[in-house]
């Protein structure tokens, strides 16, 4: 273990290393980017969903009012 | 504007190559027939041919101007030669099957008992020959109005590079154009996809044209560059021909 | 069901890009001649490497959907396209800032990689403005197979192309990944590693999404023809255009058609 610490490389603050970080930085940017647009997309479906569910809710009370006999809402 | 009606043609096409016996005409003979249709066509309607060595002249003018020389060679007139010919020659794949999709020559086709592949070469064969009468053109305009070097010796094997990459053009031009003509925005499409396909030919011809019109000591094309282009003509002519009954379906 | 092994994935995807990023920064070895800069290799290379395997995937999937008809293999193949695309403008950018870092440019023509990539970004930009250009569905997914079989094959011989086209005229700029030190080696391996899990978590992310909302779809067809609102027909011509393709009707029932008592 000291002999793999001794080996670590200094990070050097010069100029090289605004481009490296530059680089990484882009790269886990657009993986956000891309869980954000997921995170989007999942409300929208959950959304949608409970609306539906609303719908099933409503037919299925509806349902029974008119003495039809309903299988149990899914 | 085409006056022929490609459908009619196309199934008298059958009749004409023997098929009055019940059987399906061969390959062969019906591209022979399609071909033949496509020639007359453009003939009478000197649609596409004229305008693309017109377009050839007029853009080694605007490179003379762009470009603020009175001649060039080695990789420079490469470049410009072959730059000036893809253009040129996706001016005729944009017009390669629109009359076929205005006037319904793909339904008349569909309905007759051949090889739908038989289309492609067809089509394939016609870019082709509308390519090399191109160059006809283009070439000695270009030896006359921007060429440094005098053509002379170098001007059989530089047809001959041309013409291995006018195979490839044809190939993945007709390809192109199946696939954009059917679309809603069919002139925009076929170049933006017609042109990245080609980038390889356009690197294989313009690096062995360019030793061929060096100022000083006009070499032999490298042989790198004639298999490159040879091989690329090969995997995507096999390609277009595979993948082309896909896009005639309906 | 797409979703299924979607969890190990992405754990195991998290697991090997946070071990390729330690080896990155502590374990492989400052390169003589780029020192730190060189670093950028090991989320660059990569990218390039899987985006252009994903481009070819998308078409082997194309050729997929053209032989069996089937449209799951047209989302697969237009997904995988998508991320790929993705993944090569982030090859792009990283290469760029790596040339800047380099050379002083934002872009240099001596690096075949980045010209090979600005080609195929461009030809897979047409890939979207094509599918949304044709209305029908099923000709749209065609269509887009034929396209997508075409660029792969297009990939390797632009690749080889390119190359082939800058090789005696300049050295390499950014390096090659021939002739690694062995710690630089292993650290290249896990980081590819890692980049191939992370594609294929986000693309497996991405289908199971689609799937879920074409269920969504058709669940609320169902409840609409149920309670005979509006018949089939007329909500599929509500439907906006759309260039992304969507798992038809059938495979759900193909789902509910197993089950007892539904």
């Amino acid at each position: 273990m000291g002999a793999l610490l001794a080996e670590l490389p200094a990070l050097p603050l010069h100029e090289a290393g605004k481009y490296v970080a530059g680089a990484y930085i882009v790269v886990f940017a657009l993986v956000l980017v891309y869980v954000a647009i997921m995170a989007v997309r999942l409300s929208r479906i959950e959304r949608e969903l409970g609306e539906l569910l609303a719908q099933e809710h409503s037919a299925a009370s509806m349902g029974h009012e008119a003495s039809d006999p309903e299988s149990t809402p899914a | 504007m085409s006056t022929v009606v490609p459908d009619r043609s196309s199934v008298s096409a059958g009749e004409r190559t023997g098929a009055s016996d019940g059987r399906a005409p061969g390959t062969f003979a019906v591209v022979r027939a399609l071909l033949r249709k496509e020639l007359l066509v453009e003939l009478r309607t000197l649609e596409s041919v004229p305008a693309m060595s017109l377009f050839s002249v007029t853009t080694f003018v605007v490179f003379h101007f762009a470009l603020n020389r009175n001649s060039v060679d080695g990789d420079l007139a490469a470049g410009i030669l072959w730059v000036t010919l893809l253009l040129a020659a996706i001016l005729g794949v944009n017009r390669l099957f629109v009359a076929d999709a205005e006037e319904g020559g793909f339904d008349g086709f569909l309905l007759a008992p051949v090889d739908r592949s038989a289309m492609l070469l067809a089509k394939a064969l016609a870019l082709l020959a509308y390519l090399l009468v191109l160059e006809l053109v283009a070439v000695p305009a270009f030896g006359l109005l921007l060429l440094g070097p005098s053509l002379g010796q170098a001007l059989p094997v530089l047809l001959g590079v041309l013409a291995l990459g006018d195979l490839g053009i044809a190939a993945i031009g007709t390809l192109v154009a199946a696939l954009a003509v059917r679309t809603r925005a069919r002139d925009l499409l076929g170049p933006l996809l017609a042109l990245p396909l080609l980038v390889p030919i356009a690197i294989g011809g313009a690096r062995a044209s360019s030793p061929l019109l060096a100022l000083t000591h006009p070499g032999a094309p490298a042989a790198r560059w004639l298999l490159t282009l040879g091989l690329y003509d090969l995997v995507f002519g096999l390609i277009a021909y595979a993948l082309f009954d896909f896009l005639l379906e309906d | 069901m797409y979703g299924k092994g979607l969890r190990a994935l992405s754990i195991s995807t998290v697991a090997v890009m946070a071990i390729a990023l330690g080896l990155v920064f502590f374990y492989a070895p400052l390169e003589a001649e780029q020192g730190f800069l060189q670093k950028i290799f090991y989320v660059h290379v990569p990218l390039a490497i899987i985006a252009l395997c994903g481009f070819v995937a998308g078409g082997i999937m194309a050729i997929q959907h053209l032989r069996t008809r089937d449209s799951r293999w047209d989302m697969r193949s237009y997904v995988a396209i998508h991320m790929s695309l993705i993944f090569a403008v982030a090859t792009l950018i990283t290469g760029s800032i790596w040339a800047k870092g380099s050379w002083g440019h934002w872009w240099v023509w001596s690096e075949p990689t980045l010209a090979s990539f600005l080609i195929v970004f461009l030809l897979y930009g047409t890939y979207q403005p094509l599918r949304f250009s044709i209305e029908d569905p099923e000709r749209q997914a065609r269509y887009a197979s034929v396209f997508a079989v075409t660029a792969g094959a297009f990939v390797p011989m632009n690749f080889i192309a390119v190359r082939l086209s800058t090789a005696y005229l300049h050295p390499r700029v950014l390096g090659s990944t021939s002739n690694l030190p062995p710690r630089m080696a292993v650290t290249f391996l896990v980081s590819l590693l890692g980049m191939a899990l992370l594609y294929t978590t986000l693309c497996k992310y991405e289908l199971t999404a689609k799937h879920t909302r074409a269920q969504l779809r058709a669940l609320r067809r169902r409840a609409e023809t149920r309670s005979g609102a509006e018949d089939a027909s007329g909500a599929y011509a509500r439907r906006p255009r759309s260039a992304a393709p969507s798992v038809a009707a059938p495979t759900i029932a193909a789902h509910t058609a197993g089950r007892p008592g539904v």
